[in-house]
């Protein structure tokens, strides 16, 4: 199906999210719509696929004009989105995730549906064990039978938004064939949303980069990657070179270590990290680096194995007292884990500060926030609460109460929800700290990141510290394997 | 205890449960929707008034049940209208109908205390009542007991095995992924919430017309908390549910035996073993414990069993959806 968007616009209050965006997309093509976060991709994409209105413009399929006012109209009308986390319903059966909205006689056809199921995720190559609850599924499996919904549900438009984050690359791989498939053999029209230049380059016939809400640019690809780039930034932007540090003694030194819950057990951790060293660990979601993270933190007791940071045994030590020997620990979940929603920015410094005093000195206190703010880019004001900053601003007030000097950092996607720029400015306030001899410890889904950030990779697989690895000495291909469990 | 002494007791649980089974099969539709109607023990309270005193003054049960249903259903649409369209609170709006449920119905049902009213008869169901110990406990009951049984049954397939009952739990669970697949998240809220209050109503007016005849002060007091715990230990399934209201039926007549056969011991004492054995379940079911021991299962029945044990808040339970993911 043939895509026309004519002279798009959407404004929220004052921001421009897209300023009059005209673009075709043609059948049988794979197109990468590129750009920095707040571009514009999403809001765009969020039009197309039926989730928001516009303000004005034209939205032609196949030469007639559509508007949706939701999702399944947009569906209906064969435009299907896949988003980066799976819209699904995690706790519900394969089948029942399936019928929901599919089949909409009261009484649904369940033979028929499974009939359905197999036959598509067998045409797809999909292996997709029918009987199972969403929840037990990789986000990769998730993506599969979103996929097979879609077009079952007569989707001849797919919008792919980041699909290969947080999948293994066995699965990217099956992803990208399927895609080739639908747009070459089934003649559908495919739009991959992604910030990854890699991706697009290995995939997309043809690539847009919006800007500011505009379409700056388009091109034939592959092309070479430094066209792209300076049609998303304007300028080349040059990514922050990584200082070397000499890595001194080790700071710290995970010995034996076992963790056990009822999901998952990692068994045999054995890692030294020297001060300054930047560690990254990879794996899919749940393969063990979250536990091993939050056992380094003192949030989960290790069933057995020591921990030693710098000279002292800290093993068993709880979450307090692991802070107060010099660790910093950044939770992935902003609001859920890291910052409390209805408090100022002020009283988040006051509450991460070491040394407690029963009554608060808020003059010192503010000053001392309106200095981290600045330092760390914040967009708010020491008297703003948290929910009030946006994710990105969040994230920046997270690293900001961190304090100084510390001996180890450990952090969740440090960088999630941040574009280029800001990830790096954190990244290089972050390679600050290694002068000091801070250690750093860090979680990403994102390999690019790891590979870029880290001098050694940890891979971890099914509960399993599989492989560590100089980052120098590794590529994203190779990791992209090793997080699939293949040595 | 001989023979048909056990079996009046029995029978005797199942009756007293099937007000219980009633709000709970309500209420789990309700939250299964994602909405929490905290308003229960205030609703009943009304409706278990209302009930009886329609049905006194025209001497017409039906119209007591449907008056009780219409009060419940109101309470409940409160609820719905101030968290949806309000969006304030389910819990408080939830909580202060409760007490108003208790004065208010103290207020209007003064005139009615203790009064003889019409009430539900037991219904004999031929040849089925005939068989031993069986038939005497299940098929010689009163109506209220076969209604709320069919109705267990009844919301149950509803919820697994229809595609109304996808949306109601799509609701209750992704409010912007039900609404990706064509949804009404709010409509179907408001539905569900109006529907599961007016089943309330029912119990409510079930213990006045059929388990407890007549009306007092405080009538029901206490069962709709009951319900609203025995949602959550029903791990919010009308099934599971049922189970959980005879078992805690049982759990209050093995309490006045033992106050029978120890009468030297407080008779508090005995009465709190309920809520005890309550705690330790939902402590039991809500932990770890399930995963473990399906662990140690062998493969072929761990599936069905976690499937059994399986107990999960329905994830979007009590949050507001505005239409805009």
């Amino acid at each position: 199906m043939r895509v026309e968007l004519n002279e798009i616009r959407k404004y929220f209050g004052p921001v421009k999210a897209n300023d009059g965006i005209t673009i075709t997309f043609e059948e049988g093509n794979i197109y990468g719509l590129l750009g920095e976060n707040g571009a514009g991709k999403s809001t765009l994409m969020k039009i197309l696929s039926g989730f928001q209105p516009f303000d004005s413009g034209e939205l032609l399929l196949n030469g007639s004009d559509a508007t949706f006012t939701s999702p399944r109209e947009a569906l209906a009308a064969g435009i299907g989105m896949l988003y980066q986390e799976p819209l699904d319903l995690p706790p519900f059966t394969i089948l029942d995730n399936y019928l929901l909205g599919r089949d909409n006689k009261v009484i649904p056809d369940r033979q028929a549906a499974i009939q359905e199921l197999i036959e598509l995720t067998q045409r797809y190559n999909f292996d997709v064990d029918i009987k199972a609850h969403i929840d037990s599924l990789s986000v990769g499996e998730r993506q599969q039978l979103e996929l097979v919904r879609l077009l079952a549900g007569g989707a001849e438009v797919l919008i792919l938004d980041e699909p290969t984050t947080g999948i293994s690359a066995e699965q990217k791989d099956l992803l990208f064939a399927s895609m080739r498939k639908l747009a070459k053999e089934e003649n559908k029209t495919l739009i991959l949303v992604s910030h990854k230049l890699s991706e697009v380059q290995e995939l997309c016939d043809h690539a847009f980069v919006l800007r500011k809400g505009q379409m700056v640019g388009e091109t034939d690809v592959p092309c070479p990657n430094e066209k792209l780039v300076e049609m998303m930034f304007g300028q080349l932007p040059e990514r922050s070179p990584r200082p070397s540090v000499s890595l001194e003694d080790t700071m710290l030194s995970i010995k034996e270590m076992a963790i056990r819950t009822y999901r998952l057990s990692v068994e045999g951790l054995q890692l030294d990290v020297r001060s300054g060293e930047v560690i990254g660990l990879a794996g899919l979601e749940g393969s063990g680096q979250g536990l091993f993270l939050k056992a380094c933190a003192g949030l989960l007791r290790p069933a057995k194995g020591s921990i030693q940071l710098a000279d002292k045994d800290i093993t068993n030590h709880s979450y307090h007292a692991t802070l107060a020997e010099g660790v910093g620990y950044l939770a992935a979940g902003r609001l859920e884990e890291g910052l409390v929603a209805g408090l100022t920015l002020t009283e988040h410094m006051i509450l991460g500060a070491l040394e407690r005093k029963f009554m608060i000195d808020w003059e010192s206190s503010r000053e001392e926030t309106s200095k981290r703010i600045e330092h760390y880019q914040v967009i708010g004001t020491e008297a703003s609460t948290a929910d009030q900053l946006s994710g990105g601003n969040q994230q920046r007030l997270l690293f900001s109460l961190l304090n100084t000097p510390l001996r180890l950092i450990l952090m969740e996607q440090p960088t999630r929800g941040l574009d280029v720029r800001s990830a790096d400015y954190i990244w290089e306030q972050l390679y600050e700290r290694r002068k000091d001899g801070t250690a750093i410890i860090f979680i990403s889904p994102d390999l690019d990141e790891i590979l870029d950030r880290s001098d050694r990779i940890a891979v971890f697989y099914g509960g399993q510290m599989l492989k560590v690895v100089e980052a120098s000495e590794t590529n994203v291909d190779e990791l992209g394997h090793l997080i699939g469990g293949e040595l | 205890m001989n023979e048909s002494e056990f079996v009046l007791v029995l029978a005797s649980i199942f009756l007293q449960a099937s007000p219980l089974m009633i709000a709970v099969a309500g209420e789990a539709l309700t939250e299964r929707a994602g909405v929490v109607n905290l308003s229960l023990d205030g609703s009943m309270l009304m409706s278990a008034m209302t009930g009886f005193v329609v049905a006194y003054t025209t001497d017409n049960i039906w119209l007591g049940f449907l008056a009780a249903a219409l009060v419940g259903a109101f309470f409940a649409l409160i609820v719905a209208f101030g968290s949806i369209y309000l969006k304030q609170s389910q819990v408080a709006i939830g909580f202060v109908l409760t007490l108003l449920g208790d004065d208010l119905s103290a207020f209007l049902g003064q005139n009615f205390v203790r009064l003889p009213g019409p009430s539900f008869s037991k219904f004999t169901i031929p040849l089925l009542s005939e068989i031993p110990i069986l038939g005497p406990i299940f098929f010689d009951q009163n109506v209220i007991f076969y209604f709320a049984v069919i109705l267990a049954l009844v919301t149950y397939w509803w919820l697994f095995r229809t595609q109304p009952g996808l949306h109601l739990r799509a609701s209750g669970e992704r409010p912007d992924a039900a609404f990706a697949r064509g949804v009404n998240v709010n409509r179907v809220r408001y539905l569900y919430t109006v529907l599961g209050g007016a089943l309330v109503g029912i119990a409510g007016a079930s213990y006045s017309l059929a388990i407890k005849i007549g009306w007092s002060d405080g009538h029901t007091r206490g069962f709709g908390w009951i319900a609203l715990a025995i949602v959550i230990f029903g791990g919010w399934s009308p099934i599971r549910g049922a189970v959980g209201a005879v078992l805690f039926g049982a759990t209050k007549a093995m309490a006045t035996y033992l106050q029978r056969a120890f009468p030297e011991v407080s008779v508090v004492a005995f009465n709190s073993i309920p809520w005890i054995l309550m705690i330790a379940v939902l402590l039991v079911v809500g932990s770890d414990f399930t995963e473990r021991f399906t662990a140690i299962l062998p493969k072929p029945l761990q599936g069905p069993v976690r499937q059994l044990l399986r107990v999960a808040p329905p994830m979007a339970l009590g949050n507001t959806f505005g239409e805009d993911p």
